[in-house]
């Protein structure tokens, strides 16, 4: 399991349109790809409407978990998708 | 006859029926299923059936208006194919034995309850959006015909607002023109009506009633009036206006492929201002010779970040493409002032007009300055470019800026990376020290472009942005054109081109004075470069500018 966290720059949070990137970004990795907020709630990174409904906003901090087969490749292509566009 | 105020927001007369707007209202009937998988199957062939619905309507959106409209129906289809969506409905269908009608709108109802509950106002409009793309799977599951407009004949549109789907999907080939109860200039509506070049009224509130539908009625969306049951006189009056008006739209669209020749024979170019490279397409459409005012900052206030040299790189070399060989000037960063962006860090100002601003920036923070630099010589090996620097007051910002693009074609040169030898390098004239020290700026550089707006303002010690000042900003000022003709005369006679990027360059009453002046070039809002062509066609340049100069002031000094 790899694991990073990141502080959301984007002035809206995780609103519509990223986390839409998100989601797919997250699709296509074999790995499952989890993001736990503040409180500790997860979610499945590829599930659109729960990630929306976590209301993440700017300036807050998540952890970004990947496990699976292809988490060596996945995590680093995630922390930059996070760093691009979050 | 009934005459309704309202504003106008796109120009134009329509004559036709009303017409209600015909919203696709699906009653959800409710029973019980027994066979659970045929009910599944149903509503999976009614998502797929939305999904590409809405592949199509982004694909068409992209076309019209770009890739940031088509996201919005690609969110919508991923919300479609979400899987909590998913299974929510499935779990009403297959354990509650729900109808999948009923199973889709209780689900709508669900997810758009929990973004309504979030304490973010922009997520619980997104409550709006789940039910947008559930009314859309409902639609398809009961049958509705997409569209709106059930009528043989075209009609003036009338509804309460229209959603973004909603426009898109229209029939534009039965619309005469739109009436709304709310919106605004901004609204989706008037965008689209002044997109397809149909009248506009918005914001006649609840004075457009339903006893109106298919009333014979006139739509002026010049005025913003819509007269229901027109009497003779009125309908004449309106008939002779749209006339003239199509009259007018018949003579600039045979201006398309002409060529801007004066009638001594003299050519002017007409270039476009932009502030994006989807603006392209308007300016195509409208025949600009080239673009000569293309406002880069738009890179940087659509970034959280400063836009990387790639990401600058790529816009730019999008335009020249695009542009197909025809001259493209590009301005370098034009921050500061009315345009403050959060990640410059810029300290706060008091008088920011005078500030920190633009070239001014660049020269302060070469770092940010060379990256755009890099950006716009690596591009320029695909088009015609020239680069202007904004607000230049003296000869050593000019030098130093034009150091800075030697260095840059210098490192390319030795990374090997290739750029075009013959960019033009050229200034904003919109400072009277600009304008006043002219002549010794013109040894400098290949071009000048005179910044009307701005020039205005510090000529006339006068905030742009200011609305009380009205009467006293007046870019018909003598002292603004008397500066104009000083850089004209001064760039001529050191053997480099003007011409004007501001909104003056667009106003016709001032098109006989430019030319005599003998300005090269005027830069305008695409949609003004027919009607500008037309008035350049008509002119003769050997005309005296003095004469017509001081005319004008006897006109401004008896106001």
């Amino acid at each position: 399991m790899k694991e990073f966290t990141y502080t959301i720059k984007e002035p809206v949070g995780i609103h519509a349109r990223p986390a839409g990137m998100l989601a797919k970004e997250a699709k296509s990795c074999q790995s499952t790809v989890t993001i736990v907020d503040k409180n500790g709630k997860a979610v499945d990174a590829t599930r659109l409407m729960a990630l929306m409904g976590m209301g993440i906003k700017c300036g807050d901090t998540v952890t970004v978990r990947i496990e699976g087969a292809d988490e060596d490749t996945a995590a680093p292509a995630m922390e930059k998708f996070f760093a691009e566009h979050l | 006859m009934i005459t309704i105020q309202g504003k106008g927001v796109s120009a134009g007369v329509g004559v036709g029926p009303l017409y209600y707007y015909r919203r696709a209202t699906t009653e959800i009937k409710r029973y019980t299923v027994e066979d659970t998988g045929a009910e599944w199957h149903r509503f999976k062939g009614a998502q797929t059936g939305a999904v590409e619905q809405l592949g199509q309507l982004a694909e068409q959106a992209r076309a019209e208006a770009g890739d940031e409209a088509a996201m919005l129906f690609e969110t919508h289809q991923m919300m479609a194919e979400d899987l909590d969506y998913e299974e929510a409905i499935e779990d009403r269908i297959t354990n509650q034995k729900m109808n999948a009608e009923a199973a889709v709108a209780d689900t709508a109802e669900q997810f758009a309850e929990m973004f309504a509950a979030m304490d973010d106002s922009y997520m619980q409009a997104r409550a709006a959006d789940v039910k947008d793309v559930s009314q859309r799977i409902l639609s398809i599951l009961c049958g509705v015909v997409q569209g709106g407009i059930a009528s043989d004949v075209p009609v003036l549109l009338a509804a309460d607002d229209l959603a973004p789907s909603e426009t898109i999907q229209l029939d534009k080939t039965k619309i005469l023109g739109f009436i709304t109860a709310g919106g605004s200039g901004s609204s989706h509506t008037a965008i689209l009506a002044r997109t397809m070049g149909i009248p506009a009224i918005v914001g006649v509130g609840d004075a457009l009633k339903p006893e109106y539908e298919g009333r014979q009625a006139i739509a002026d969306g010049s005025t913003g009036a819509l007269v229901v049951d027109p009497d003779d006189d009125t309908r004449a009056r309106l008939l002779k206006k749209r006339e003239e008006q199509q009259r007018l739209q018949r003579l600039l669209e045979t201006l398309k492929g002409q060529t801007n020749v004066t009638k001594d024979g003299k050519t002017i170019r007409i270039y476009c201002n932009i502030g994006s490279p989807e603006d392209v397409h308007a300016v195509q459409v409208n025949d600009g010779g080239g673009i000569g005012l293309f406002r880069s900052e738009f890179l940087y206030l659509n970034s959280s970040t400063f836009p990387t040299e790639d990401e600058q790189y790529a816009a730019y070399k999008q335009v020249l493409s695009d542009m197909d060989g025809k001259e493209v000037i590009i301005r370098t960063l034009d921050i500061g002032a009315d345009k403050q962006i959060g990640y410059f860090d810029l300290p706060k100002e008091d008088n920011p007009a005078m500030g920190m601003r633009a070239l001014r920036l660049c020269l302060t923070r070469p770092e940010i300055f060379r990256t755009q630099l890099r950006a716009l010589f690596r591009a320029s090996a695909y088009g015609k470019l020239g680069i202007m620097f904004p607000m230049v007051t003296s000869v050593w910002e000019v030098r130093e800026a034009k150091k800075l693009c030697e260095e840059v074609k210098r490192d390319l040169k030795h990374e090997g990376i290739p750029y075009s030898e013959d960019v033009q390098i050229g200034i904003m004239i919109e400072t009277p020290a600009a304008a006043v020290n002219s002549d010794r700026l013109a040894k400098e550089v290949d071009f000048f472009s005179i910044g009307t707006n701005d020039l205005t303002q510090y000529t006339l010690a006068c905030d742009r942005q200011n609305n009380d000042l009205g009467r006293f900003y007046d870019p018909h000022h003598p002292a603004v054109l008397r500066l104009i003709k000083l850089v004209v005369d001064n760039a001529h006679k050191n053997g480099i081109w003007a011409g004007i990027c501001g909104e003056l360059g667009a106003d016709l009453a001032l098109t006989e004075t430019f030319l005599a002046m003998g300005l090269d070039e005027l830069s305008v809002t695409p949609r003004a470069v027919l009607p500008l062509r037309n008035a350049v066609r008509m002119t003769d340049t050997r005309e005296s500018a003095e004469r017509l100069l001081a005319e004008l002031d006897a006109d401004y000094t008896a106001r």
